[in-house]
């Protein structure tokens, strides 16, 4: 065992051979899912390659929460916000919504005489990310400034009033703009369009025999784009400054770390990650239901941070893709083999109980980042709960 | 007061922060725009009460009772975070769990028809209360117990994310026993009138919440000032290694604040329940609003939990209730929360409380 890890130990880039095995694997799940699934005992737990993409749009979310709540360490209660942006960015620049409007601009497979705003979905995801990356900027400009669990409450209080203004929206001065309640659907799929399918690629996903295992690919594609990204952030100017923020914000603002911008960018880089998926999500539903948004996703993402580890990548994806499985898949079959049917309706207690569990045993998550745990370990520079009014990193002295 | 002292009463006081905003040389930006948007409100209000003034006189009675039972439900919030700078997510929930355990005391174990109301039916109100109200303090002091006190000297966020887990577990206890369904007793309380004046009613059991409201405050602002416990409490929440110093044992006092602080949800729940509907998810939305309202009178201050709750009671009976250019319940939601960020990003003392670091 010992020689095994010391031979693992001396391959160079060992994290990025590690992580390409896992991502050729990903890529080939459509192929082997149908064996696996027909396993004695186990094959029934074998999510579909349908659920997968649900699993892998979360996953993507949590990716980018993370930015925010692991690296930063704002505590972000409101992240579903993002999400409806990113989903109603999609439903606006890709369906039939505007109908007194008609713009294409790649859309792929569609007739251009369809009426609506159809851009090509890639274009849409870019877009989708930005704006939604805009909007994290203007809720945390505001905001910022506050700390700890003062900024929580003014994140759920965001994540509680986007989705209500969205299922209001349905009549601003007599203008449509959302909805209301029934939502904006049907939204285009991606594509690639006439000229490109030559090259093999298909026209359009929701046209194609393969739509599941297309929708698949791309989203394990994003989800790969996004890990870069964090990790590469992670290890950047930038990330340092997040995590030395996190550790203690006196301090990083003692070093020269700009607080309010440092942090801004977090929200932004979470956001746009957020925006991303929530549009390639909304495309794969093709809809966006102000239903989807509500306070639970925020807590079920955060649920995901948590149980992977904060500020661990990999455990987070690790954490995202159990907690999806058990959200799409998991639960009702679980619920079906031991015979409880109910079960999927309690996944918000299940969910509560992997919190406080998890705070209390095991609060660095199931694949800890390094520097976290030494920090949960040895203590912390932060206002301990029980401890008040002193001076330092917490409350004021009187 | 629970958390520390006021630096000076005076200089404090919203009047004479209004009056140094009118003769000060400078006025800030954000005390304008706050006067402002006051001010709007206020103009608003006087068009309504002007052009429906019956309409409006009821409207602000419902205001009166919906406020008293946000209080009770903020005075929870503002308790414990006066002693542990924690915002207890999983109040709401014990307030939404303990309306749904008094129902099943009044109609399941007392047997309460809700055919009529009499004398009868309050004192079972009543008598459920003595059943609840140590319940209810038993339970919340147990999940300090088990979920919080171990995190103590964890980062403060690792207790507040527990507490929404918690919350999510209570929630979850509540759709267990009592699945999606409303529950009520609106039947329980007398609806008569104590008073009519053309069309201004006010009956008895908005009354009743308010003869359970005022004294159970009472008894709780005694508690806090004038009792030991009450002085431990407040010693606890000014500087915790001190108070233990003193000899005050800080375990048992912060659970005495829990239980204080549950039985004051499980009189709510109760109240809440004799007025309207009732779910295990009830407690999620009405807990934020009621956290808004400790917020808005200034976080770890008792009277301002009382005042902010019944700020929020009439801003939202009024929001509901009016018909001139009225936002309407559709809005509700957004307005609340758009209070609780406003003031919290403009002024996190709130309106009676001191300046912390976390606003600074």
């Amino acid at each position: 065992m010992d020689a095994a890890r010391g031979y693992w130990e001396r391959i160079p880039a060992r994290g990025w051979v590690l992580a390409s095995v896992v991502a050729v694997l990903a890529f080939l799940y459509p192929s082997y899912a149908g064996s696996l699934a027909g396993l004695p005992a186990v094959g029934v737990y074998v999510p579909a390659v349908d659920s997968m993409v649900v699993m892998i749009v979360f996953t993507m979310m949590a990716v980018g929460l993370n930015v925010v709540v692991g690296y930063a360490g704002l505590l972000d209660l409101g992240y579903v916000a993002f999400y409806a942006a990113g989903a109603y960015t999609a439903a606006w620049l890709a369906s039939q919504h505007f109908e007194q409007w008609t713009f294409h601009l790649g859309s792929a497979g569609l007739s251009p005489e369809l009426p609506g705003i159809h851009l090509s979905l890639w274009l849409v995801l870019l877009v989708a990310g930005l704006f939604t990356a805009v909007t994290g900027i203007l809720i945390g400009l505001p905001t910022l400034r506050l700390r700890g669990d003062y900024l929580a409450i003014v994140t759920l209080g965001f994540g509680e009033i986007i989705p209500q203004v969205v299922r209001n929206g349905d009549d601003i001065r007599g203008i449509n703009f959302t909805g209301g309640s029934f939502g904006i659907s049907p939204i285009d799929a991606p594509g690639f369009g006439e000229t490109l399918s030559g090259a093999g690629l298909p026209v359009n996903y929701a046209q194609s025999f393969d739509r599941a295992r297309l929708f698949y690919w791309t989203a394990v594609a994003l989800l790969l784009f996004t890990v870069f990204c964090c990790v590469r952030l992670r290890d950047s100017r930038l990330g340092r400054a997040w995590i030395a923020i996190r550790e203690d914000e006196t301090a990083a603002a003692a070093m020269g770390v700009p607080l309010m911008r440092t942090k801004t960018w977090s929200y932004a880089i979470g956001a746009f990650f957020g925006g991303i998926a929530g549009a390639y999500y909304a495309s794969f539903k093709s809809g966006a239901f102000p239903a989807d948004f509500y306070f639970n996703i925020s807590i079920f993402l955060l649920c995901m941070v948590i149980l992977g580890g904060m500020g661990s990548v990999w455990g987070v994806i690790l954490g995202g893709m159990i907690l999806g499985w058990l959200n799409v898949e998991g639960l009702a079959t679980i619920g079906s083999e031991i015979g409880l049917q109910d079960v999927p309706r309690y996944q918000f207690g299940i969910y509560g109980i992997i919190i406080v569990a998890m705070m209390l045993f095991r609060p660095t998550g199931l694949i800890p980042e390094r520097r976290h745990k030494r920090e949960m370990e040895e203590g912390v520079a932060d206002t301990p709960l029980y401890d008040v009014s002193h001076g330092g990193g917490g409350q004021e002295g009187h | 007061m629970l958390r520390g002292h006021m630096p000076d009463g005076a200089s404090n006081s919203p009047l004479s922060r209004m009056g140094a905003i009118l003769t000060g040389p400078r006025p800030g930006f954000v005390s304008v725009l706050g006067l402002a948007v006051a001010g709007l409100v206020l103009l608003w209000l006087f068009v309504n009460a002007v052009q429906t003034p019956e309409l409006f006189a009821n409207v602000a009675l419902i205001g009166l009772t919906n406020g008293a039972v946000f209080g009770l439900v903020a005075l929870g919030y503002t308790l414990v975070y006066g002693i542990l700078q924690l915002i207890n997510f999983a109040h709401g929930d014990v307030f939404a769990l303990s309306g749904l355990v008094g129902f099943t005391v009044l109609f399941s174990v007392f047997k309460v028809s809700a055919d009529a109301a009499s004398v009868m039916t309050v004192l079972a109100v009543l008598a459920a209360l003595a059943i609840t109200v140590p319940l209810f303090a038993t339970i919340n002091a147990t999940i300090e117990f088990v979920a919080y006190r171990p995190l103590r000297h964890s980062p403060r966020l690792a207790a507040l994310i527990t507490a929404v887990g918690v919350s999510f577990i209570v929630q979850n206890i509540g759709l267990y026993f009592y699945d999606v369904r409303f529950r009520s007793a609106s039947q329980l309380l007398p609806r008569d009138p104590v008073f009519e004046l053309g069309d201004i009613s006010y009956s008895w059991n908005k009354l009743i919440v308010l003869l359970i409201t005022v004294p159970a405050l009472i008894a709780l602002t005694w508690f806090v000032r004038n009792t030991r416990q009450g002085k431990a409490m407040r010693a606890v929440a000014q500087d915790r290694d001190a108070a233990a110093m003193m000899g005050i044992d800080v375990n048992r006092t912060i659970s005495v604040t829990f239980a204080l602080a549950g039985s004051l949800a499980a009189i709510g729940g109760m109240l809440f329940l004799t007025q309207f509907n009732l779910r295990y998810d009830t407690g999620f939305e009405l807990g934020l609003i009621a956290f808004t309202a400790a917020v808005l009178g200034g976080i770890g201050n008792l009277q301002g939990a009382v005042l902010g709750a019944m700020l929020i009671g009439f801003i939202q009976a009024f929001n509901e209730g009016l018909t001139w250019l009225s936002p309407g319940s559709d809005w509700t939601r957004s307005i609340v929360f758009g209070i609780l960020i406003a003031i919290l990003v403009f002024r996190p003392e709130g309106l009676l409380g001191e300046r912390t670091p976390e606003g600074a």
